[in-house]
């Protein structure tokens, strides 16, 4: 295990940068996001956590597929270039470490999203134990241990440096850039950090609530359920949830009229509140904010599992329940049907 | 609270309303929901305190598809967009029955994160009734106080004041919160250059992440529907292609609304990335009541707005242009 100071962490960032793009914790007003390190940067690590998830980060809300020109009858098509530059995201959570778990199930299976795939190839990961963790967290009810998030490199926060270990070959090159910024030392007070957010999260409320029933098997029973005409009801229909969510990975494809005789095709986060979401040609097979409502949940917590060998594509972060207007969440709708089964906790 | 719960189930119970519109207590101290009542055993969920902030009026544009009355429990500052969606026609004031809730402002716990109070077990002083001053919040951090004015809503501070616009019945009490003007921060930026304007707005709204919030919870956004969920587009309403395109968004919107936003601030309420969304509505607002006079959207269901009216004295358009 390695160290560094707090107040060399600075330097840090700046070693880092001068070889590769950085992203991480910054904040701009009240909020903190992932975004390019610079000099000027408000680094925050302290924040728990980030309004969006850091999944923009392989996974962008918006980009281009590539572009057409019709010139002198003739259609040249250019496809935007992958990834091909190292980069390090740094300061991920647990709980977002598996989100790109998630999004490593739907984007690198058969046929591989290549702009994805080049992403995910030349980044780092830095994942950053969690300390204080928050009463919306519920990462334990998925079996997440945010006390060491097994990423490249693995960090660990306290009030005067950041514990550096690394896991993998990516993590070892990393710390290598790093260099002489870090020093070697034990592990005591990480393993007391790591005791002392244990018993936090046994206090917290969300933490310990039972996913028992949602798998991929009660697929027509939890459908067919009257409770979703109940639980839609408040939604507004927005998208809050969706794109602040580190595994909501729909998205849809769009042709931007680039003027003379040219498209720029792209793709955009989709979110299943929105009205033409999955539209086709003959309409939507949704047509309702319940039916909407109800493919959300279904899909956290009965399609995804139903065809990845039982990981529900739910991490319990959280930003859903910080962030809804109508303050609805996954949290709510999980307790709602143990309480329609009997099975109150 | 009580005599508001029981006074709800008694008008539910002998028929003079069919549902009720109100708020449902939530599984934390601090996120009760919006929910429709329909029977007086539902009513035990129900709940009324400083987190109640959700705006109900719009929910009545779903329920007028119903039959019999909605019961909807609406504080001050709500009667105003009440009153608005009555003007144009999107709720029937005879199929609703309004009951004036008291108000002496509205929580944001954004505000008790932000002072890096977190993992609430549970808070106490938000309760709609009585003196209370102070927030006690338990945390597995430890207990904490919070003065409960500095936990309000941004638009508390500028409260249009305490009375209710429309109402069939009041119950409870409600309080003046307000303690700054509302025009302040729009004399800042009207006095920005351009340039500085102009990094302003960039910087806001370049956090935009066209959730749509803003425009779902807003009761002046009531087209049935958007310009801007229209596949005939070639952007889309889910992603900024540039820059510009996220500004035109929220620019689009702000004139749609003028002349009908009541000034509610659920939007700014509820933007996930804390842009101040309701200050290009009051830069509407602050102009036409220079314009066109002092006028308040939502203060009744029957006058003719200042843009949708016409008077020989109106001003002439080269006013832009000729005034400070």
């Amino acid at each position: 295990m390695k160290r560094i100071a707090r107040e060399n962490l600075t330097a840090l960032f700046r070693q880092i940068s001068a070889q590769q793009d950085l992203i991480l914790p910054v904040k701009n007003g009240n909020q903190v996001n992932f975004s390019a390190w610079t000099e000027d940067a408000a680094v925050d690590l302290d924040t728990l956590k980030t309004v969006k998830s850091p999944k923009d980060a392989f996974f962008p809300q918006s980009e281009n597929l590539y572009t057409c020109l019709k010139e002198n009858g003739k259609l040249k098509i250019e496809p935007e270039a992958l990834r091909d530059r190292p980069f390090t995201v740094f300061g991920m959570k647990a709980c977002d470490l598996q989100g790109v778990a998630v999004l490593d199930r739907v984007f690198l299976s058969e046929p591989i999203d290549t702009y994805y795939a080049a992403r995910r190839d030349h980044g780092t990961i830095v994942a950053l134990a969690c300390a204080e963790p928050e009463e919306s967290c519920f990462c334990k009810a998925f079996g997440i241990d945010c006390t060491n998030p097994a990423a490249d490199v693995t960090v660990w926060l306290t009030a005067d440096s950041l514990y550096w270990q690394s896991n993998t070959e990516k993590g070892e090159a990393l710390t290598k850039l790093a260099g002489d910024l870090l020093e070697d030392c034990d592990s005591a007070a990480v393993e007391a950090q790591k005791s002392a957010t244990a018993a936090i999260i046994d206090q917290l409320p969300y933490m310990n609530i039972s996913l028992e029933g949602w798998n991929g098997d009660v697929l027509t029973e939890k459908f067919d359920s009257p409770l979703w005409e109940e639980l839609y009801k408040p939604c507004l229909a927005c998208g809050t949830c969706t794109f602040v969510c580190p595994t909501c990975q729909c998205y849809d494809i769009k042709d931007y009229d680039t003027g003379a005789n040219g498209i720029q095709r792209y793709r955009c986060w989709d979110s299943c509140m929105y009205s033409d979401f999955t539209m086709m040609a003959h309409g939507n097979n949704r047509t309702s904010q319940m039916q909407r409502f109800r493919q959300r949940f279904m899909h956290k917590l009965v399609y995804f599992p139903a065809n990845n060998d039982g990981m529900y594509s739910c991490v319990g972060c959280g930003r859903c329940v910080d962030k809804c207007p109508s303050a609805l969440n996954i949290v709510k709708v999980i307790k709602a049907f143990a309480n329609e089964g009997g099975k109150n906790e | 609270m009580q005599e508001l719960v029981t006074r709800v189930k008694e008008l539910l119970e002998n028929g003079t309303v069919s549902r009720v519109l109100g708020w449902k207590a939530g599984d934390l101290s601090y996120n009760p929901e919006p929910a429709f009542f329909e029977t007086a055993a539902s009513l035990d969920a129900f709940v009324y305190d400083g987190f109640c902030g959700a705006n109900l009026s719009k929910y009545l544009i779903e329920a007028m598809k119903k039959e019999g009355k909605t019961l909807v429990c609406l504080k001050p500052c709500d009667t105003y967009s009440f009153n608005q969606l009555v003007k144009e026609h999107r709720i029937d004031r005879d199929k609703t029955y309004v009951i004036g809730v008291g108000c002496k402002g509205k929580l944001n716990v954004e505000k008790l994160r932000e002072s890096g109070i977190k993992g609430i077990q549970s808070i106490s002083g938000a309760e709609a009734d009585g003196d209370c001053e102070t927030l006690t919040i338990q945390t597995v951090y430890g207990e904490k106080t919070f003065a409960y004015r500095d936990a309000m809503l941004e638009r508390c501070h500028v409260c249009k004041g305490k009375e209710h616009m429309v109402y069939d019945e009041l119950i409870g009490e409600s309080k003046d919160t307000a303690d700054a003007d509302r025009f302040t921060e729009v004399d800042l930026i009207e006095k920005m250059s351009p340039e500085e304007k102009f990094a302003f707005f960039q910087r806001e709204l370049s956090k935009c992440i066209r959730c749509n919030a803003c425009r779902n919870v807003c009761p002046a956004c009531s087209c049935r529907k958007c310009v801007f969920d229209s596949n005939k587009f070639d952007s889309a309403q889910k992603a900024n292609a540039d820059s510009f395109e996220e500004k035109m968004f929220h620019i689009i919107r702000a004139f749609h609304v003028a002349g009908r936003c009541t000034d509610c601030g659920e939007c700014s309420r509820v933007c996930p990335q804390g842009i101040p969304l309701h200050l290009f509505n009051r830069k509407f607002i602050k102009d036409i009541n220079s314009l066109y006079g002092e006028y308040q959207a939502g203060a009744d269901a029957e006058s003719l707005a200042p843009l949708t009216d016409f008077t020989f004295e109106d001003a002439e358009p080269s006013v832009v242009a000729e005034r400070e």
